[in-house]
């Protein structure tokens, strides 16, 4: 105390600050110094820490990548005008003209039926057996492209506008392909919110195993422990180091899941490059990238702090000095 | 600073350790607890470290009513009571140096002064120089002493030792003696344990008789 008062006056207004910090410091490395002294079993528990976390983000993975696949269909998703038999070209290249210029559609394109069939002549391989056909039975057609997207909030939208262009003269059909798109997305949203389950679940595993674990590792220096409590520690001095070895097998954890996740992206990459360019699509798996990776660590993290604090706290409640002879 | 007014301690078993026992430590004071085994010396010490509690009386520390300690409050009130135990309890797979600044550490001592504290420690204790060495590495008696510079490094103002001296051949356990003695004379309120009455008298030192959880000779109640 005399000593204390006898230094006040030249210490520094931050040394609460840097005394906290630096008994903290000292406790983290520390406790990961224990982890290092008994790597096998801190190993497995990270390791299963790892796999718990991998699953779920890269479930949540998979949703993302066919969500980014399918974006591009959502935007490019057109009215098709099919025009009644024998309008001549210049007709149906101005009903395009007048329907490009609604302020609703963002762009319209005349499609003559020669130009439909040599469009339809390059993708169907049907070249030959085309020939043998007399006459064009294609009819005249504008492809519209909405301002607002097809799918979402504005589907009515898009609706009216189909309603409205069906109405116009010289307009045979509309056809606006929607509905599969919108299975398509509703089962990704399903597929969703069944990643959130799984990983809520997975979460409670992984502070389960935090919470064991640590429990073993109270019960190893429980001697230890008594004789803290002995000399005047306090229940958060004595938790301080399980929390900090919590936080570890957490961070741990965290990046063995991401390098699962990212070697599985790793290996699938190659064969998914292939069966997309056969399709023609420019689609490329992409990884956890930064802010899901970021979120992966914090996540692990979090829940080896929380799991060790619910643990340590309970158990370390029991652990008191000397009842015994 | 001490002092117990009619405490009943009664353990779980049934077995009432301490019958209405009453007795009072000045400040400064050193005063040893003698008695058979199974006399209530360690059961006195026990409730003065809160490591029980008694179940009838009241017993007031530093001018403190005990019972008015929670659990929150135990280990701030235990940094003012040194505690030796005849079993030292060390940390045995810390070195000599952590054993002792535990204490300090615990109070929140800063960093650059806990290896100079330390050292004063040991240097009371006669163990300057054995920082590095684990309890294993020394003897029955300088791992009691490392227990006892553990129990005086931050100069609290009482000390409790429960038969310091109990493993210690004759030697060791007079210098073990002595090392109390030199803690009192500085102000420490020093309280032991033991059952060696050929030690003990050789310290002018006051005692305490303890039979059956009660002053010895009084008339049983
Ligand atoms: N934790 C305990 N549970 C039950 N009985 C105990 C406990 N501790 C001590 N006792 C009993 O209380 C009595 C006094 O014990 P103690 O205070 O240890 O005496 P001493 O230290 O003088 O030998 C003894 O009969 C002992 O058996
Ligand atoms: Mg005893």
């Amino acid at each position: 105390m005399a000593e204390g008062a006898r230094h006040a006056g030249t210490r520094s207004f931050l040394e609460p600050v840097t005394l906290w910090l630096e008994r903290h410091l000292q406790t983290l490395v520390a406790s990961l110094g224990r982890i290092a002294r008994a790597p096998f079993g801190s190993l497995l528990t990270m390791g299963v820490i790892g796999i718990a976390l991998a699953l779920p983000a890269a479930l949540g993975l998979v949703v993302d990548n066919a969500r980014s696949a399918s974006g591009g269909w959502q935007d490019a998703l057109d009215l098709s005008l099919y025009l009644k038999p024998g309008i001549p070209e210049r007709d149906g290249a101005q009903l395009s003209g007048r329907i490009g210029a609604r302020g609703d559609v963002a762009s319209a394109r005349y499609v003559s039926p020669a130009d439909g069939l040599a469009e339809f002549r390059r993708w169907s391989g049907l070249g030959g057996a085309l020939d043998a056909l007399k006459d064009n039975p294609l009819p005249g057609m504008v492809v519209v492209r909405p301002r607002a997207p097809a799918i979402g909030p504005d589907a009515a939208a898009v609706e009216r506008l189909a309603g409205e262009l069906r109405a116009l003269p010289g307009v045979d059909q509309v056809q606006l392909d929607t509905e599969w798109v919108r299975r398509f997305t509703s089962i990704l949203e399903a597929l969703r919110r069944a990643v959130l389950l799984v990983a809520g679940l997975l979460g409670l595993a992984v502070l389960m195993i935090v919470g064991n674990t640590v429990r073993l590792d109270i019960d190893a220096r429980r001697a230890e422990i008594e004789v803290v409590k002995l000399v005047g520690g306090s229940d958060g001095f004595v938790r301080r180091p399980f929390l900090y070895g919590g936080v570890w097998y957490g961070l741990g954890g965290g990046l063995l899941g991401w390098i699962l996740v990212e070697a599985l992206v790793l290996a699938l990459a190659g064969p998914i490059d292939r069966v997309a360019s056969a399709y023609g699509s420019a689609f490329a798996l992409h990884g956890l990238g930064l802010r899901a990776s970021v979120a992966l660590l914090a996540t692990g993290t979090m829940l080896g702090w929380l799991g060790a604090f619910v643990s340590a706290t309970r158990h370390l409640r029991q652990i008191e000095p000397g009842t015994e002879g | 600073m001490i002092r117990f007014e009619q405490v009943v301690k009664r353990y779980p078993s049934g077995r009432e350790a301490l019958a209405d026992l009453s007795l009072e430590v000045g400040r400064g004071e050193m005063v040893f607890l003698t008695g058979h085994s199974g006399a209530g010396k360690s059961t006195v010490l026990k409730l003065l470290a809160l490591i029980e509690r008694p179940t009838r009386g009241r017993i007031d520390v530093a001018g403190r009513d005990t019972r008015t300690i929670g659990r929150r409050g135990v280990p701030a009130y235990r940094r003012n009571v040194g505690m030796v135990f005849q079993d030292h309890k060390l940390l045995h797979d810390r070195p000599v140096w952590d054993n002792v600044a535990l204490p300090l550490v615990i109070a929140g001592t800063p960093r650059r002064e806990l290896d100079r504290r330390v050292r004063a420690g040991l240097d009371q204790v006669g163990l300057l120089g054995r920082e590095g060495a684990f309890p294993v590495e020394l003897s029955t008696g300088e791992q009691q002493r490392v227990g006892i510079a553990r129990a005086v490094v931050t100069k609290p103002p009482i000390l409790i030792a429960d038969e310091p001296t109990g493993n210690l051949d004759p030697e060791l356990a007079l210098e073990v003696m002595k090392l109390f003695r030199s803690f009192n004379e500085v102000g420490v309120t020093v309280v032991i344990a033991s059952h060696d009455l050929h030690l003990i008298e050789q310290f002018g030192a006051r005692r305490i008789a303890l039979a059956g959880g009660r002053i010895a000779g009084e008339p049983h109640g």
